[in-house]
């Protein structure tokens, strides 16, 4: 807790520099030339994610857990006052360095990917202002600040998903996705009234010294309360059941948008709170079985509809949709470090994986369909091992990324105190069709024979008329993937050996189980045999379960292969078979429409019958109204007597000297 | 003089006053409203120097010069404005000299 002696130590120069970024550029860029937008973009993430990497360092030497600093008061109300403060400690460390680095990663390849599109300047404004608050969100060191950032990140959301705003179905998406937040934001919001009620601070520090006295909630208690309302803005920010709808529909902003703040930064927001608060939802069993469950529900379910979307960014947002469901299933589970680990190596392959889908995207002329698509192995070899990299390491194939993540996530679901079988279970069938659906991505994008028509002026990308057939993405592309494909070979292997959650052992803190047991005394059997059992026994059960996961990864991949390279008839046989099934998975279980007929059209008419026509239209409009023709009709009796006669008026001056000389007389005579 | 009470004085007053109100409301003649106007200022100056008379004081004396000053003024100015409407109108009806009327 010390910030004392510290070779170099400002903190606040990491949001702070991508907000000069954006200032320079959303203030000057228009007359910029579109090489110094992007090199002021890239100068200031870049410095960024130097002094990232400056201060992972100093931390990592300065021996300390966290540290923590304040730049001056926001808020003082009373006794409670919230600080402009930085908390870094191993989780937001980890956070910072994601978020700068990939999103470094994502800038590089932006400069070219956006080259050919308007608003430039803007683009990189909107970027660089997301960095800003995504870092603020992570380095905070109290959870107003923390809000601050979530809020903010979810303005650039909005603001780069409608980045195209005259289409229609952009606009619509981005509203649609900052109107679902604000559902999610209501829940965060009493979760920090309560805490300011019941805790007196939001600082992390304190907050969770608090919560240390308390201990674990038998039954439904504040600390329930609070875990179950974060969780309900962490289903928003991170596109959980039954908050998720936004997230595929904010495949309308431009691709390294998509790979940016919709697979590798922000919708992980959600994530890193629960696992912020951890002291929290660790003593509130019942808020981590329901972060368990809606992070299980979520994963199946949207790994379902992945299988049957045909959009190659669709087939990525359900992905996403369906691993950050994993992150949180670990979090339920009380495996935090476990999906902090997850959050990491999805960053790097999700992130691979839409830049990849960008980058076939962008060399194909803007088709985002994967029926036209095929065949484009032999046109953009690149793009093509990059992805294939990325997609074993989402399937959880070992030795990638994903596997050591999601293997240890997998053990936590099935091992930990808060897991359970059914869990497990659960995440081996998503990692099934995970594997599947990411496969004949791959098979129907890059094998076969080219099924899309030349590509020609009208498409998205039409500015250049010169794609008439597949071509390889610029280096500039080209280099982040492969940077991002190393990451996503070698991001895992820091796993090995538990040196992850070592790593993060200090920001998680212990519950320890004699306090457990002694606020439950019937149940002290289980934990502790458990935990002190045989070590042996469960390394093999460990090791068991890790053949399992592999070989569901492998007999996925195989399922696609034979679906879309051997018979590639079959699977239009089976959709028609299965007709009612396949029709309601490919319409993503009529979720959208269900919640427009049950919800925004009552919403709607409500607003629009009762709040417009009859109170807005009808009480307030006409009050107004009616006070204006009263007003009129009362004076039209009155101005009768402005005449302009003035002999008229000298008559009235005269009977009112009269009546007052009668008044006086009349007083006088009394 | 003092042998004369002062109701007489008043009385008398307020009989030019009154033929001044009178005329100012029924003459339609500028220059009878001005002379109306006359009327009514000499009425209350006759009452002044009753009481000031009376009273033995130099009050009312002050203000009566006060107000034939004022009057005075008033013609000057009022028949300047009346000789200037005559040209424009031709005419002396007050009822006719109502173009700024709404």
């Amino acid at each position: 807790m010390t910030s004392l002696n510290l070779p170099f130590w400002q903190p606040w120069l990491i949001p702070i520099l991508p907000l000069a970024g954006a200032l320079i550029n959303g203030l000057f860029g228009k007359r910029f030339p579109k090489s110094l937008v992007a090199s002021v973009a890239l100068f200031f993430t870049g410095a960024s994610f130097l002094a990232a990497c400056v201060h992972a360092y100093v931390l990592m030497h300065s021996g300390a857990e966290a540290l923590e600093v304040s730049y001056g008061t926001w808020i003082r109300a009373g006794k409670f006052s919230v600080d402009f403060g930085i908390y870094l400690d191993h989780l937001s460390l980890i956070m910072m360095l994601v978020v700068t680095g990939v999103g470094f990663l994502i800038h590089v390849y932006s400069v070219a990917y956006m080259e050919h599109e308007g608003g430039y300047y803007r683009f990189f404004t909107y970027l660089n202002f997301f960095m800003f608050f995504m870092l603020t969100l992570v380095l905070a060191n109290n959870y107003l600040l923390m809000f601050v950032g979530w809020e903010g990140v979810g303005l650039a959301s909005y603001l780069l998903i409608g980045f195209f705003f005259l289409r229609d179905s952009a606009a619509n998406a981005g509203k649609k996705a900052f109107i679902t937040n604000r559902v999610g934001d209501f829940g965060f919001l009493i979760a920090l009234f309560l805490l300011i009620q019941h805790f007196g601070t939001l600082r992390y520090a304190a907050v969770f010294d608090v919560a240390s006295h308390f201990s674990v909630e038998t039954s439904a208690g504040i600390l329930t309360a609070i875990g179950l309302l974060m969780l309900v803005g962490a289903c928003g920010k991170s596109a959980q059941i039954p908050l998720y709808v936004w997230l595929p529909d904010a495949m309308e902003g431009p691709t390294p948008v998509s790979a940016l703040i919709h697979a590798a930064t922000m919708v992980t927001a959600g994530v890193y709170m629960v696992c912020r608060s951890n002291p929290i939802f660790s003593r509130a069993p019942i808020a981590l079985l329901a972060v368990a469950i809606i992070g299980a529900l979520t994963s199946f379910f949207a790994a379902t509809i992945g299988i049957t979307q045909t959009d190659i960014k669709r087939v990525l947002a359900y992905s996403t949709v369906s691993q950050l469901g994993y992150m949180f299933m670990a979090a339920g589970v009380a495996a935090y470090s476990a999906s902090v680990f997850h959050l990491m190596t999805h960053a790097f392959f999700k992130a691979l994986l839409f830049l990849g889908a960008g980058s076939v995207i962008h060399g194909i002329g803007g088709e985002q369909d994967m029926r036209k698509m095929g065949g484009l192995r032999k046109y953009m070899p690149w793009t093509f091992w990059t992805m294939l990299i990325a997609t074993f390491a989402i399937s959880g194939i070992p030795p990638f990324a994903g596997f050591f993540s999601k293997d240890e996530i997998l053990w936590q679901a099935f091992s930990s105190t808060h897991g359970s079988k059914i869990f497990w279970a659960v995440g081996i069938i998503t990692a099934f069709m995970t594997s599947f659906y990411m496969f004949r991505l791959i098979f129907l994008t890059f094998t076969g024979e080219y099924r899309g028509a030349p590509a020609d002026a009208h498409s998205a990308h039409g500015s250049h008329d010169d794609h008439h057939e597949p071509h390889e993405s610029p280096w500039l592309m080209l280099a982040p993937l492969v940077l991002l494909g190393v990451l996503s070979i070698v991001g895992g292997w820091v796993g090995i050996g538990n040196r992850f959650e070592h790593f993060l052992s200090p920001v998680i803190q212990k519950v320890s189980i004699e306090q457990n047991a002694a606020q439950n005394n019937e149940a002290t059997a289980t934990p502790i045999s458990e935990g002190a059992g045989a070590a042996g026994e469960s390394k093999v059960l460990e090791n068991s379960l890790m053949a399992v996961s592999v070989l569901v990864a492998f007999s996925g991949l195989g399922l696609a292969w034979f679906f879309y390279m051997k018979r590639p008839e079959l699977p239009s046989r089976i959709a028609a078979r299965t007709e009612g099934l396949y029709k309601l998975v490919l319409n993503k279980y009529w979720i959208d429409e269900l919640y427009s007929a049950a919800i925004i059209g009552p919403l709607v008419w409500f607003s629009r019958v009762i709040l417009w026509q009859t109170f807005d239209q009808k009480v307030i409009d006409g009050s107004v109204n009616k006070s204006a023709v009263a007003a009129r009709d009362v004076s039209q009796i009155i101005r009768q007597q402005q005449s302009g006669l003035v002999r008229s008026y000298a008559g009235w001056v005269a009977a009112g000297a009269a009546a007052v000389v009668a008044y006086m007389v009349w007083m006088g005579t009394r | 003089m003092n042998d004369i009470p002062i109701s007489y004085y008043l009385l008398l007053s307020a009989f030019l006053f009154a033929c001044g109100v009178t005329g100012f409301l029924i003459k339609r003649n500028v220059i009878t409203l001005f002379m109306s106007i006359e009327l009514m200022l000499n009425g209350v100056n006759l009452s002044f120097i009753a009481f000031a008379t009376r009273l033995g004081t130099l009050d009312g004396h002050i203000f009566v010069f006060f107000v034939m000053v004022v009057a005075a003024a008033e013609a000057a100015v009022g028949l300047a404005i009346i000789i200037s409407v005559y040209r424009t109108r031709e005419t002396l009806n007050v009822d006719r000299v109502n173009l700024l009327k709404l």
